[in-house]
């Protein structure tokens, strides 16, 4: 077992894990943080996504002792003081979900991309969504949900 | 997956040490190929050395004809670096078309080269782009570095420190990407030098390897009709599939290379 220690959703962790833990082990199975889902555990479908220091991962392909000294934010800590994120916000708005199976990973990864790209056109939209499938098709909405999204946060940066 | 013993070594001569010392040690980059394998338990290591927090492998450095970019960094930090994008243009697009944004923010090419996927990008950009793998004992020109299906001319004990492209007059990577996975079924680096061009191709065959047809043809002229019609490649040694046959990724070798020469005129 070894100790990792990290900061989830702005909380201190310390836990021991066995070295083979995936992250999404971590989150789900021992922080109960189940809003990550698992769907195809190879690393294609994007469904567990989460940031780890800023950056979208797949944390079904991260072990949970890479993650010791990061910061780490899943769907769980994107609300602030009972208030959506405005991506959050925009999936609601634009109904941009089906089953809602691979929602929390599509929000994950399109906040990066509005926060690293935030001139991001529709063409670059669906290709930064290249590795989070929606099993439903649902893109259309998908996609206008961040667009909107990303003009919301320009309106409020002017 | 199988339990192992994991270090995070912070010096390239610790992560030496812990490998020497392991019965079954294992290098770990990104992991965004190596865990897949490990779930498959298709590799059973008995320590797991991770470098991706060694400081002396991270950064890209720009030295007049050379960028040299650490072993660790990221496809992500490739693809959005200021000086990659000025010198090597199309080093900096392959980068940004590797996997997707998850795979390009953990993978890093010390590890996507030491893997030696046969339908990885990096392999056709290191032979185009007339590289040189560094590693913590020698340099191992782009030319003599695949030997195989994920196979390389490293030591088992050696470890990739950085990867030195030589800055080209032009370059362009040209991928038809597999729909499902995203890998090249075909990608071609093409880089005009002023002493010739250099032609890597990567996902057709067990390993990246060269078109000297197409890079005679291409020195004297850098035009994507300088390919013809009458240039093919043959299919006798290419990789089939039930995606792509021997004969299909035969064919898509001089389309894709008349892509990558009308990329890098365009800019």
């Amino acid at each position: 077992m070894i100790r990792v220690t990290l900061k989830v959703n702005k909380r201190p962790v310390s836990i021991e894990v066995e070295p083979r833990t995936l992250l999404v082990e971590l989150l789900r199975d021992k922080l109960q943080l189940t809003g990550t889902h698992v769907g195809c555990d190879t690393s294609h479908c994007g469904a567990c996504v989460v940031h780890v220091d800023g950056r979208s991962v797949k944390s079904c392909t991260m072990l949970a002792v890479e993650a010791d000294g990061a910061t780490v934010t899943t769907i769980e800590g994107l609300a602030q003081g009972g208030k959506l994120h405005p991506m959050q916000d925009a999936f609601h708005q634009h109904h941009a979900l089906q089953c809602g199976f691979c929602t929390p990973g599509m929000i994950m990864s399109a906040v990066e991309l509005v926060e690293t790209r935030p001139t991001a056109d529709e063409h670059e939209t669906r290709e930064w969504l290249e590795g989070n499938f929606c099993r439903c098709t649902g893109y259309h909405n998908i996609v206008k949900a961040i667009l909107s999204c990303r003009d919301a946060m320009k309106e409020k940066s002017a | 997956m199988r339990d192992f013993q994991f270090h995070r070594p912070s010096t390239v001569a610790d992560a030496l040490r812990i490998l020497r010392q392991a019965s079954q040690g294992k290098l770990l980059g990104g992991g965004q190929s190596f865990l897949p394998v490990l779930k498959l338990d298709m590799a059973e290591p008995s320590d797991l050395i991770s470098v991706s927090g060694i400081p002396e492998l991270r950064g890209i450095r720009s030295d007049g004809q050379q960028v040299t970019i650490g072993a660790a960094t990221s496809h992500a930090e490739v693809a959005r670096s200021a000086e990659v994008r000025a010198k090597i243009a199309g080093l900096a697009r392959l980068a940004d078309g590797i996997g997707d944004p998850q795979v390009r923010n953990r993978g890093t090419i010390g590890g996507s080269l030491a893997h030696a996927d046969p339908a990885a990008d990096y392999p056709a950009a290191i032979l185009g782009l007339s590289a040189t793998v560094k590693t913590d004992r020698r340099s191992i020109a782009a030319d003599s570095f695949f030997t195989g299906l994920f196979e390389t001319a490293l030591e088992p004990d050696e470890i990739i420190t950085s990867v030195s492209f030589t800055v080209p007059q032009r370059s362009a990577y040209a991928k038809f990407a597999s729909h499902a996975s995203r890998y090249a079924v075909v990608g071609v680096m093409v880089a005009q030098y002023a002493g010739g061009v250099r032609v890597g191709i990567t996902g057709a065959g067990p390993s990246a390897f060269r078109w000297k047809q197409a890079e005679d043809a291409l020195s004297i002229r850098f035009s994507a009709d300088a390919i013809t019609a009458g240039m093919t490649y043959p299919s006798d040694d290419l990789t089939s599939t039930p995606e792509a046959s021997a004969e299909y990724r035969a064919h898509l070798i001089p389309v894709m290379t008349r892509r990558a020469v009308q990329a890098a005129l365009a800019g």
